[in-house]
């Protein structure tokens, strides 16, 4: 049970800058889910935490004590490995033995913690198998029972769930999640999996080419996105994106067609006068009456060319081009209940004004009202 | 496709085992008749069961004066055992060394020992007689077999058996506290299980046919290995019984084809299997 602390963790291989400046600090028992694009460095800062890899710069806390000098083995961390990583030659009870007897515990110890875990995961009857005559979905549980039954003060994952099918990764994620939560055991995880983030963690690390784009709660991350990085990221379908220019006191959005979107939650006089990105998730997006116009409360209305229709079943997502000035730019929208009739291949789609979210169009980092 | 037999396949297979196995067959089909039939090359197909008292004639007697094949065996066994394992050993631990650890001159230090693959013993044979003779070990069984231990082959294996070994496996290894040595013998040699014993099999028959060598270095009788007393039963001026020489061809046969048949199943598991 600790705290983690990770203080300007930066990590260069040769030249390359792999990781910059990676701030986070974590309570006990939370769990941090970590994402970003592959090869981003998600790997790069775990086995950093693990001791695999030594940092360029910066420190790493661990129930406040400083770990960087010590060896993986004696850091109290245990990781469940992407590819698993069981030893192909011992049975599922040595698989996770193995690390208890060069610890040294004793052979009732050893039995009782393995015996523990097996009844957790539900491995009791494959105790006596090898890795080969396993499930993929069994593996997987070995090697979550292997991480359990060090009981470290930390657990790694590294995109543990990436080699399951779609629905066992759903049945796993909320078993990680609840043995976490009764374990109480501090706990990184990694993914690029946006669904499993935001579930999975108490706290979301965003990270972009090895810069942490944000670092919050994830119904945070998903409310108020850090930048256009991590907008897109979050939230499937990715949110829509319109160029706009700012009118003279940060207003007035005017898109390049020449429709004005008035930001009713207030001013970002810092964008007057400059080009600005405007951010509507797929699901806020409304069916516009046949009348036109800015009627009913919406910022503007768009005129969609459809070109895919995607029933889901309880919703739909239509998919579709938006022509501004000669530009055209996709946009998907997520509506409830099944297919929406359209007039001459087209939609006409509402934008609430209290769903915009508002970007520098430079720097693509969020702009909040003030 | 019908499904009746590949006759003509079937024939050529036929053909190959009989041109392996009729020579085999002659030799102990020879070994059970007269000698100096043999000689006038009246040699027939049929064993003759009554001759087969020769084969605990020269196990426990030899012939024209040689050891007594059991001893020869026992020589050629020794040998061939010394090899195989010191080869494996040594190997095994300069490709773990080349492969998983990071040292000063790691890559000369590999090139050096490929380089030996361009040297082996019948190519250095006179200095390598030099270098046992001042360290006194001509007519010694280390003298017989350190030098053919040393060998590239085999290094460059291993470091392709190891270098498969995912790293997850390491750095899980790693994380569960095992140091260098117990990494080694816990995890990567029941990992290469199946080459080892492949390269056990392959250097077992490479050890038990050696001839230059032991010839050069081992001259008293008490180290002669099997082939050599083979070549020493031939007599050039005496009169050469050819029956009792078949029959210690066919004992010295016999070692080989145990440690094949026993390790088959290992065998052809590290032949064929790529990764695991
Ligand atoms: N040992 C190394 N030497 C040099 N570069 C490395 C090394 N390990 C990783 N990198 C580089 O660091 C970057 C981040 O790699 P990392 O494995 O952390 O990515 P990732 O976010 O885990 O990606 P993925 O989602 O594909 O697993 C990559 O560009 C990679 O090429
Ligand atoms: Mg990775």
């Amino acid at each position: 049970m600790a705290t983690l602390e990770l203080q300007g963790l930066a990590k260069s291989f040769d030249k390359t800058a792999v990781l910059h400046r990676i701030d986070v600090s974590l309570q006990d028992g939370e769990m941090l889910a970590i994402v970003g694009a592959s090869g981003c460095g998600k790997s790069t800062l775990l086995r950093l935490v693990a001791g695999l890899e030594q940092p360029s710069a910066g420190r790493i806390l661990l129930a406040g004590r400083d770990i960087i000098r010590l060896d993986p083995a004696a850091r109290d961390i245990a990781m469940v490995f992407q590819n698993y990583a069981l030893y192909p030659h011992m049975s599922v009870f040595d698989n996770m033995a193995y690390g208890l007897r060069i610890r040294g515990l004793s052979k009732a110890e050893i039995g009782r913690r393995v015996q523990v875990a097996a009844d957790m995961l539900g491995l009791d009857a494959l105790l006596a198998r090898k890795p080969r005559q396993l499930s993929g979905g069994q593996r997987q549980r070995v090697a979550m029972g292997r991480a359990i039954v060090r009981e470290p003060q930390l657990f790694l994952f590294d995109e543990p769930l990436s080699n399951l099918d779609a629905k066992l990764r759903v049945q796993m994620r909320a078993e990680i999640r609840r043995i976490q939560r009764n374990l109480g055991v501090t706990s990184l995880y990694v993914t690029h999996d946006q669904t499993e983030a935001m579930t999975l963690g108490d706290k979301l690390l965003v990270l972009n080419e090895g810069r942490p784009a944000q670092f919050a709660a994830p119904m945070e991350v998903f409310a108020r996105p850090a930048d256009t990085y991590v907008a897109a990221f979050i939230g499937a379908p990715a949110m829509n994106f319109l160029p706009a220019t700012m009118g003279e006191g940060g207003v007035v959005a005017t898109l390049a067609d020449g429709a004005r979107l008035v930001l009713t939650d207030g001013a970002r006089p810092g964008l007057a006068g400059r080009k600005a990105t405007i951010g509507i998730r797929p699901e806020h997006l409304v069916l516009a009456g046949k009348g036109g116009g800015d009627a009913g409360g919406f910022a503007t209305t768009l005129d969609l060319a459809v070109e895919l229709i995607e029933p889901l079943g309880s919703e739909t997502l239509v998919h579709g081009m938006l022509m501004l000035d000669g530009t055209s730019l996709t946009l998907v929208a997520r509506l409830p209940g099944g297919p929406p009739s359209l007039t001459d291949g087209r939609l006409r789609l509402g934008v609430p004004a209290a769903e915009l979210h508002v970007f520098d169009g430079e720097t693509g980092k969020r702009v909040e009202v003030g | 496709m019908k499904n009746r037999p590949d006759y003509v396949a079937h024939a050529c297979l036929l053909l190959g085992v009989v041109l392996f196995a009729l020579p085999v067959w002659l030799v102990f089909a020879g070994s059970t008749q007269d000698s100096n039939a043999i000689e006038r090359g009246e040699i027939s197909l049929m064993p003759h069961l009554g001759g087969l008292g020769i084969y605990p004639d020269v196990l426990l007697h030899g012939s024209m004066g040689s050891a007594p094949v059991w001893h020869m065996l026992m020589v050629s066994f020794g040998m061939a055992m010394a090899i195989a394992v010191g080869k494996i050993v040594i190997s095994v631990l300069s490709a773990y060394a080349v492969v998983f650890f990071r040292f000063p001159f790691r890559r000369t230090a590999f090139w050096v020992i490929f380089i030996t693959l361009m040297l082996p013993p019948e190519v250095r044979i006179i200095p390598t007689y030099a270098v046992m003779s001042q360290m006194h070990l001509i007519n010694t069984f280390p003298g017989m077999t350190v030098p053919l231990i040393a060998s590239a082959t085999a290094t460059l294996l291993f470091r392709q058996v190891f270098a498969a070994v995912p790293d997850e496996l390491v750095e899980a290894a790693r994380m569960d506290g095992a140091g260098p040595l117990r990494f080694l013998w816990d995890i990567l040699l029941p990992v290469s299980a199946a080459n080892i014993a492949a390269l056990f099999v392959i250097l077992f028959v490479y050890g038990w046919n050696q001839y230059l060598w032991p010839l050069l270095v081992a001259t008293t009788p008490g180290l002669d290995t099997i082939v050599i007393g083979i070549v020493k039963m031939i007599g050039v001026e005496t009169q050469t019984q050819w029956n009792a020489v078949m029959a210690t061809a066919v004992l010295a046969l016999l070692p080989p084809v145990v440690v094949v048949v026993a390790m088959q199943r290992w065998f052809i598991a590290g032949l064929t299997e790529g990764d695991k």
